[in-house]
């Protein structure tokens, strides 16, 4: 009898586990069909970047995307500094090609919105992303956080808000963190005005300092064709 | 007094050292310009770091006209004040070597009148020399290398920043840094012209007033914190690059650059009031000294 039972449990247990499995492939694959509706868009917004030891205003930026993994961020105008992985900030760019191995990680809260979350390992030893973690709101198939752990250029997470794209899976809002070093110049060197205020570091350590992006999209022009010429 | 300040600015323009110093500074300025237009960008690595690490940023519009005009400011100005001694150095002492100043007080002028006059005359000396750093500098680099944001790299406390003022926000700035520049090197005609009183010919004072601001330069650049305490306040050469505040823009709580502000304005009037107080005393003991000397020559 106890034999009995214990096989039911077993038999359950796997039929749960295939049951979950299948459902965050169905997951991701729903988000991404979203994602797959836009070939090439073009997005208007604002970018305000909030790191410590840069003081630079909110620029006006230009979003492009061609695929399949094309993307150039630029400002309308003006000198701006561009964090290195805002390529990730298109989520295309995660699932150009099918080279990656999904698990499911349970479940989660963002915002008060329940998420299930997805890890998606690369099936490629050379591929420069280590490791991408989707939180993906089972509601309406959208990713609203994702973190990618590169090689070179460390740790990025994105929080999406999404508004009037949503049915593409484009976001109006991107916050979008990344790690930063310190940046030190040495005394003496730019013959500073002492104005008699100072900082003081708040820390010497070499931990990585966290960055961020917040990219506010307002118009996207999407599926109307993107000349190669702007991504160059 | 009109007429007696056409006469010494006659005389200042009849003077090839006159030339050295705008010749010294269109050379200078030719230099930075051709060494940037070659290779800007090794500079902007240097000064980026490893910010380029995380970020990527146009280099070729970061090196624009303003931006170079910043970095050309702040190699000249510390060259400037040795340009200027050599005129008010010789204001009084060149008389005296040349044997004119015996023959000037013969006339209805008052010796009050006469050092007035010599300050005005370089003072005038100084707005123009500055106003030939603004036409080479800023103009000049405006056109070779176009208009854009500019980007200050500081270093303020233990922290290093840098920061943006958008195109638009610039050329006040540089407006209010000359005008505060003429101030500063104001301070230092006056120096000359008071040393210039104690002596017979000319290179005596010009050589002291250039080994003073050299070695008040060197003191004021020496990041050891007794000195920063003790020592610095009163030497006048830590506030001649006062000019810089103009550029430190005022942020919001977020960091973001406010349009139109600067951070420590209240630093800058101060440092404003140190220098007008310098010039104050240089040129009161100079105006007292030469009252009481004994003109034998």
């Amino acid at each position: 009898m106890i034999k009995r039972i214990i096989h039911v449990v077993v038999v359950l247990m796997v039929f749960h586990q295939i049951g979950f499995a299948q459902d965050i492939n169905m997951l991701v694959s729903n988000a991404r069909k979203k994602l797959d509706k836009v070939s090439d868009y073009e997005a208007s917004g604002k970018m305000k970047t909030n790191v410590a030891f840069l003081k630079i205003p909110v620029a006006n930026i230009k979003l492009y995307f061609k695929k399949p993994g094309k993307l150039k961020l630029k400002s309308e105008k003006g000198v701006s500094f561009v964090p290195k992985g805002a390529m990730s900030i298109n989520l295309n760019n995660l699932f150009s090609g099918n080279d990656f191995t999904i698990i499911d990680a349970g479940t989660d809260k963002v915002d008060n919105i329940n998420v299930r979350v997805a890890k998606l390992l690369p099936n490629d030893d050379n591929s420069d992303m280590v490791l991408t973690t989707l939180y993906i709101d089972p509601t309406n198939s959208l990713i609203v956080k994702s973190k990618t752990t590169t090689k070179e250029n460390g740790t990025y997470e994105l929080k999406m808000k999404y508004g009037q794209f949503a049915e593409y899976g484009l976001p109006d809002k991107i916050l979008f963190s990344f790690n930063t070093k310190d940046y030190k110049l040495p005394k003496g060197i730019t013959f500073d005005f002492d104005d008699g205020t100072s900082n003081k570091a708040a820390t010497k350590s070499e931990k990585p300092k966290k960055g961020e992006a917040e990219i506010l999209l307002s118009k996207y022009i999407i599926n109307k064709g993107i000349s190669d010429d702007v991504f160059k | 007094m009109l007429s007696l300040l056409q006469i010494e600015l006659f005389k200042i323009s009849r003077r090839p050292r006159t030339y050295i110093a705008f010749a010294a500074i269109t050379a200078i300025v030719l230099i930075f310009q051709f060494a940037f237009k070659a290779d800007g960008q090794s500079y902007m690595n240097l000064m980026l770091q490893n910010v380029q690490d995380n970020f990527e940023l146009d280099r070729s519009k970061a090196i624009n006209g303003y931006f170079m005009c910043y970095i050309i400011l702040n190699t000249l100005l510390v060259q400037v004040p040795i340009l200027v001694a050599l005129i008010a150095g010789d204001a009084i002492s060149g008389e005296a070597n040349m044997g004119t100043l015996r023959l000037i007080m013969t006339k209805p002028v008052s010796r009050t009148q006469l050092i007035m006059v010599k300050f005005f005359a370089s003072f005038l000396f100084t707005v123009f020399l500055l106003i030939w750093m603004a036409v080479m500098a800023l103009f000049i680099s405006l056109f070779i290398f176009g208009a854009d944001d500019m980007l200050i790299f500081r270093v303020k406390g233990d922290e290093s920043q840098i920061l943006q003022i958008t195109k638009d926000d610039v050329l006040w700035r540089y407006f209010a840094a000359f005008g505060y520049a003429a101030v500063a090197l104001t301070v230092i005609a006056s120096l000359g012209i008071l040393l210039s009183v104690f002596a017979e010919n000319s290179i005596g004072p010009i050589v002291a007033t250039v080994c003073i601001v050299i070695f008040f330069t060197i003191v004021s650049n020496i990041n050891v914190p007794i000195i920063d305490k003790n020592v610095k306040p009163w030497l006048f050469t830590s506030y001649l690059v006062g000019w810089k505040g103009f550029f430190y823009i005022g942020t919001d709580v977020d960091g973001q650059p406010i349009k139109g502000s600067i951070e420590n304005w209240a630093a800058i009037r101060n440092s404003l009031y140190i220098l007008m107080a310098h010039i104050a005393i240089f040129l009161g003991i100079a105006i007292y000294s030469f009252r009481k000397k004994d003109i034998l020559s």
